[in-house]
């Protein structure tokens, strides 16, 4: 079995995120780091919506990254810390758009590694100099000069080492054009692993660090050296250093040591300033933990600087220091506004904030103010005795905030991210759909939400108008060529033509020279200032001056079929002949000497846009009834002479000759695009030879029931097509690569672009007697995104076997559920405690539930509704219990009455795994599984993590036992157990009485039940350790697990021990095996391995498309999906595995990994082809595309309508 | 226990003086060799490595590992209720002393 990897949606979640002038150019912009990828977001300053420039994976794990800027420069650059062993300096090229790798300097093996640097990233803020550090020991800096070229050039590393010094953080110093200089928080563990009394340990004392870089003796020297917090987590930059033209100072220099509970600013020989970070003033949150600060940064103004600084619960606070010149008096803090919790805050010059949350949707806020002059408490080191270090080993009085919604920023974007999908199903359940959609259950906390995932593209329908009869066709037109926007709306009806005028109302027109007691064929504003009507009749071409030119079609012919430019016309007659006329100098529309007669019935027409510079487009597709399209040269030497002919497989019903940008191609030119759409629903994307005339490239996809209709539209000033089917489709361009994805809107009879001053990108479409214009505002998505919002972080959910409802489980850690938020504010409001309303009333969504110490629990079970996508009832958890499993069982001892069986546990710790006590939660579905109703709980010793129904009966995997339950009258009745797996069991699978058990260390466990003897028996298991976090049954023989560390692996066991084990009638024969390497007598056999990059939650074998292979679809934490496509063949598993090889020499990572490595990060990559890597192929330059052809022995074209085919056919994508 | 993965044994040392036994000339010298190699690669073991030495190097091998890959420490961060900035100060500061404080030796 060979695999093909294919990423249908890149990881979402943002790990870092850096502001900088990557292009070069005045706007700013923000490169995120998505884990594996490289993100290049542009936020738009004047309406304040962010797009993405580009985003490409590196084939590695990105783990730092930093904006750097050379002294005097207007560039930025990015550095990147990787587990590659090597720092990587990027440029990002605004003319190719790509990142172009400058430099890549080794210093380390590979791998996320305790010494190998990379984890921790500081450079210098004037440029001069990098320092790349390890979690341990290793420093490095690198001196970073232009040379006489202006070019970048980097040093060789200077070590900067601590033996046995563990790093919690870096940061570059702002010491003006001094020394460049580094400050490290290290903790030195060498007396903590010799004292066995424990003491040394206690007295353990983190130092933070200044490193010189001494530039003229070209060394590192360790400058100073002080204790401070123990529990310091975070450096921050003080901006210092004297202005060239003044000697005013732009600050203190120095750091901010961000610890629990306080900040402290620090600098050599200057005294200290503590402040304490404020606390919300809530009734209900635990006050025996410590706040951090997560996320921070610096902005410097002119003359000014400010931090914002954010703690767990996504608090912001300004902190602000007061200085005169290097010396600090005060340093101050105070509440800013609430936002999520942020991996990165990056604060843009044009007054925006961007927060990379977490987990969930990333957001742009725009400054409203500052916070300078509002009734905020401000807490001053100034308040507390010698600046609030009198004594540093106690904490400072508690100080206080009261939380507010918003009122220093106001969003003005915000980015959906499907971070952390932690279940998924695949199913189609919606109406009107042909594939299905996938289901996820994402985000973290009150931000959590059940989002339903479809192919295709979101449309925004601004008007919906319902017309007085159903018209075939619509076109809009502007009255000349200059005009910015369109004019006409022209309908055609099965007798007779509507004209609409656009202005500030949209009103039927008569004096427009338009025929209007006649059906329209064709609108075309043609020439400089003339329009163009075609009817059967005849074609009209009225003139600016409201002169009408007619030319009537032959007595006892029609004209059936027509087509038009800015300069041509071409129609069809009934008699299947061809007129041509062309636009002259004047102005004037001739019509060609000669008739060309095509012997069969035409049926579609097509000519494309006249290029730029040029008298027309020298060739025209003609599609007849006998199963042909045939090309006709409109030169004019040889005028209408056919001079090629391809034959179809159904009659056509629509051409359609669009010029569009693709990459794969060519990179010059636009390409001259032949789509033919059948009356089977089919449509075939050819190429036009440019030179030859001759339709290469043919390319078949299938879009729908009905016959096709193509039609040219404008997206983003750019050619695109519409192609409506049972579906509706656009065909466009992308950055610069072609996209073929359908539009989840109603199915439309016809469509046409549509430009007016409130809608100059739109579209306008018919379906049935509506008229509609809509926008397409996501233009490059694939899957769009509707969501369900929840009020835990969900854990699981599953569906019901005969309703559509879903059964979720939902549950967060150290939150205070709400029945006993309820009981406790009740308690302290009998203890007479004054409580502010105020704040418990503000959004959950945004300032999250109360938080509660270790072992607290608030969970609930949600049924929902994916149809109508809302909840039908909602079941919170009491009793300090949270759900962790679930299952629809339908017992037999009930007549197969369906129930559901929820594993919950009291009091639980997640590590080590403890709980007072489990429990299964019977439940009786009611209102026709709209409801629960409870029948009885059981105990249980540990915490149930996986539950099953297995043959009329439960199967729980309760903590390390697996056990079978029937159901009784007040419990649940155990029936048989194995105690006998590793760790924990957390996924269970069965078919017949083979049950497939995933455990949490050990991979997965063979079973099975032998029914006469009442016995759990295991058969087989892996022969290595596995952290599994995701399984499923691929057959009766083979599981596809997903482990914790980012593999995918299919895991196949012998049919033999099958036979075998199922011929054993009482399973005694297994009992009495030899065990093989302390484990079960039979081991799997591993057949496939990959490392996705993202810890993959769930894995699902569906089809994609309708009548299309079954693939493994996984989802992943960071929010990737992915699917792995089987070979069907051995000849595409050789070709493709070829082209893979010549990709990795082609396409080096970006942050310099190996990638057969990276694909094998822990175990060797086996029988799994990267598509991702090989998709890349598109975006290779032309001479290495032809190269790489050259040595498979196919063309260009032929190699990407493989891996087109490929993801085609089995993902729909 | 996580580790990064060890593989290509040979490139570990490539570059770097052969180690004693690859060579009887050497075998004198071969204290002076490996300490080199230990000061230069912390974790590396030893004949005389305690069990309890040998358990810390692996936690904090697993711990920095766990800090260096961004989807383990979100997957923490779920599991625990926690931030991701908190689950990464907290294996920080676990790879202080990981596995408690060295046992007694016998001959003191």
């Amino acid at each position: 079995m060979h695999l093909y990897n294919l990423t249908l949606q890149p990881p979402t979640a943002i790990t870092q995120a850096i502001v900088g002038n990557f292009s070069g150019a005045r706007q700013q912009e923000i490169i995120a780091s998505h884990g594996t990828r490289l993100e290049l977001l542009r936020p738009d300053p004047q309406t304040g919506k962010i797009s993405t420039v580009i985003s490409t994976d590196v084939f590695g794990s990105i783990r730092s990254l930093a904006a750097f800027r050379l002294t005097g420069g207007t560039k930025d650059y990015a550095i990147v810390g990787s587990d590659s062993g090597r720092i990587i300096i990027l440029d990002y090229d605004p003319k190719t758009t790509s990142f172009v790798k400058l430099h890549q300097e080794t210093y380390g093996k590979s791998g996320a590694r305790r010494i190998v640097p990379g984890q921790f990233l500081a450079v210098d803020p004037k440029g001069r100099s990098v320092m790349i550090s390890a979690m341990e020991k290793a420093k490095l800096v690198y001196i970073l000069n232009r040379d006489a070229a202006a070019n970048l050039t980097i040093s060789s590393p200077l070590e900067a080492h601590k033996n046995a010094a563990i790093i919690h953080h870096i940061v570059g110093l702002d010491v003006g054009f001094e020394n460049p200089t580094f400050a490290a928080l290290e903790v030195d563990y060498t007396e903590s692993d010799q004292d066995p009394t424990g003491q040394a340990y206690e007295n353990a004392e983190k130092m933070l660090t200044y490193y010189e870089l001494d530039l003229g003796l070209n060394h590192v020297v360790r400058k100073w050296s002080e204790p401070t917090d123990r529990r310091a987590n975070l450096l921050l930059q003080v901006p210092g250093g004297q202005l060239a033209s003044s000697d005013k100072y732009d600050g203190p220099s120095g750091v901010l040591v961000c610890c629990e509970d306080h900040i402290i600013y620090r600098h050599m020989d200057a005294p200290q300033h503590r402040i304490p970070i404020p606390r919300r003033k809530h009734p209900l949150n635990n006050r025996d933990r410590g706040m951090l600060i997560v996320a921070a940064v610096m902005h410097k103004m002119k003359g000014a600087f400010f931090f914002l600084v954010q703690n767990e619960d996504g608090d912001l606070f300004k902190v602000t220091i007061e200085h005169e010149e290097e010396e600090v008096k005060a340093l101050k803090i105070k509440y800013f506004d609430t936002v999520p919790v942020a991996s990165s805050l990056c604060i843009l010059k044009s007054g925006f904030l961007f927060v990379a949350s977490e987990f969930s949707n990333h957001y742009l806020y725009q400054f409203q103010k500052l916070g300078d002059d509002d009734n905020e408490p401000e807490y001053s080191s100034t308040m507390y005795p010698s600046f609030g270090m009198s004594d540093p080993t106690r904490p400072l009085p508690a100080a206080f905030f009261r939380p507010r919604p918003l009122d220093n920023l106001a969003i003005a974007d915000e980015i959906a991210s499907l971070t952390p999908i932690l279940d998924s199903k695949v199913l189609n359940v919606l109406p009107n759909s042909d594939t299905p959609q996938i289901f996820t259950a994402c985000g973290r906390g009150t931000r959590s939400s059940l989002r339903i995932l479809q192919h295709g593209l979101e449309v925004e329908e601004s008007v919906s108008s319902d017309l007085p009869g159903i018209p075939n066709a619509v076109w809009t037109t502007k009255r000349t060529e200059e005009d910015p926007y369109d004019s006409y709306i022209i309908l055609s009806f099965v007798n007779g033509t509507l004209v609409l005028s656009i202005g500030e109302t949209i009103e039927e027109v008569q004096d427009t020279g338009f025929l209007s007691s006649a059906p329209t064929l064709a609108v075309q504003q043609i020439g400089a200032d003339a329009l163009l009507q075609v009817h059967p009749g005849g074609i009209r071409h009225v003139l600016a001056n409201g002169h009408v030119t007619e030319w009537r079609s032959p007595t006892n012919k029609s004209i059936v079929a027509a087509t038009t430019n800015k300069r041509q016309v071409v129609v069809a007659l009934s008699s299947a002949e061809l007129v041509y006329f062309e636009l002259d100098l004047e102005g004037q529309l001739n019509e060609y000497q000669d008739r060309k007669a095509m012997g069969s019935t035409v049926l579609a027409l097509s000519i494309g846009e006249v290029p730029e510079g040029r008298q027309r487009t020298p060739y025209l597709a003609v599609g007849c009834e006998d199963q042909t399209v045939r090309v006709v040269s409109l030169d004019p030497e040889s005028t209408l002479e056919t001079i090629s002919l391809q034959a179809l497989t159904a009659p056509p019903s629509s051409i359609c000759i669009a010029e569009m940008m693709d990459f794969s191609i060519t990179k010059v030119e636009p390409v001259m695009f032949v789509n033919i759409g059948l009356q089977n629903g089919v449509l075939l994307r050819t190429v036009l030879d440019p030179t030859s005339g001759q339709l290469v490239d043919t390319r078949t996809r299938f879009l729908g029931t009905r016959p096709i209709k193509l039609i040219r539209v404008q997206i983003q000033r750019q050619p695109a097509i519409l192609a409506l089917s049972s579906r509706s489709w656009l065909n466009y361009t992308h950055q610069n690569l072609m996209h073929f994805t359908p539009l989840i809107f109603d199915n439309f009879d016809y469509a046409w672009s549509f430009s007016a001053e409130l809608s100059p990108e739109g579209l306008i479409g018919i379906a049935g007697s509506t008229l509609r214009i809509f926008q397409i505002p996501k233009l490059g998505t694939k899957l769009k995104e509707d969501s369900i919002p929840l009020s835990f972080t969900p854990r699981k959910f599953i569906t019901h076997p005969s309703n559509h409802y879903f059964y979720l489980i939902e549950g967060d850690h150290r939150v205070i559920g709400d029945d006993a938020a309820a009981k406790k504010l009740a308690e302290l409001r009998n203890q007479g405690k004054d409580i502010d309303d105020e704040v418990l009333e503000l959004p959950q969504e945004v300032f999250g539930k109360p938080s509660g110490p270790a072992g607290t629990w608030g969970s609930a079970i949600r049924i929902i509704d994916p149809i109508e996508a809302k909840t039908v009832a909602y079941i919170p958890l009491d009793g300090n219990e949270a759900a962790f499993s679930l299952a629809v069982v339908p017992f037999s001892a009930r007549n197969d009455d369906l129930h559901l069986v929820v594993g919950t546990a009291a009091d639980t710790l997640v590590s080590p795994r403890s709980c007072s006590s489990g429990f299964l939660r019977t439940y009786q579905f009611t209102d026709d599984g709209a409801g629960l109703e409870l029948l009885h709980k059981t105990e249980t010793d540990d915490v149930p993590l996986a539950l099953m129904a297995f043959q009329g009966r439960l199967a729980a995997g309760v903590g390390k036992a697996l056990r079978i339950y029937d159901i009784g009258k007040k419990k649940l009745l155990r029936k048989v157990e194995n105690k006998g797996f590793a760790s924990a069991i957390i996924s269970l699978h069965t078919q017949g009485s083979r049950i497939i058990v995933g455990d949490m260390q050990e991979s997965v466990s063979y079973v099975v039940y032998k029914a006469p003897e009442n016995r759990l028996l295991v058969f087989a298991d892996d022969n290595q350790p596995r952290w599994v976090s995701a399984v499923t049954m691929v057959d009766y023989n083979t599981v596809a697990v997903g482990d914790r560390f980012g593999n995918i692996l299919v895991n196949r066991l012998d049919p033999k021990v099958t036979d075998q084990v199922d011929d054993d009638p009482t399973g005694a024969g297994i009992l009495h095996e030899k065990s093989i390497l302390m484990g079960a007598p039979h081991k799997t056999k591993m057949i496939a391995h990959f490392h996705v990059g993202d810890l993959v939650t769930s894995i699902h074998k569906v089809a994609m498309v309708a009548g299309g292979r079954e693939v493994l679809l996984y989802t992943c934490l960071h929010g990737t999906v992915g699917i792995l496509v089987p070979f069907v063949s051995k000849e595409d598993v050789d070709f493709i595995s070829t082209l893979e090889q010549h990709m990795r020499q082609e396409n080096s990572s970006l942050v310099g990994r190996d990638h057969l490595a990276w694909r094998g990060y822990y175990t060797p990559v086996k029988a799994v082809i990267d598509g991702d890597l090989c998709e890349a192929f598109a975006r290779l330059p032309t001479s290495k595309q032809s190269s790489i052809a050259v040595e498979l022995d196919r063309t260009v074209g032929e190699v990407s309508k493989k891996l087109d085919q490929l993801r085609v056919t089995t993902s729909g994508f | 226990m996580l580790r990064e993965p060890i593989r290509r044994a040979k490139n570990v040392l490539k570059g770097y003086p052969r180690l004693p036994w690859q060579s009887s000339e050497l075998r004198y010298t071969a204290n002076t060799q490996l300490e080199h190699l230990h000061a230069r690669y912390t974790g590396t073991g030893h004949a005389d490595l305690t069990k309890h030495e040998w358990l810390t190097h692996q936690h904090r091998d697993t711990l920095s590992s766990i800090v260096g890959h961004p989807t383990l420490t979100s997957f923490l961060a779920l599991a625990d209720g926690d931030s991701i900035g908190r689950v990464k100060f907290e294996m920080t500061e676990k790879m202080l002393q990981p596995c408690g404080p060295p046992p007694r030796k016998d001959d003191d």
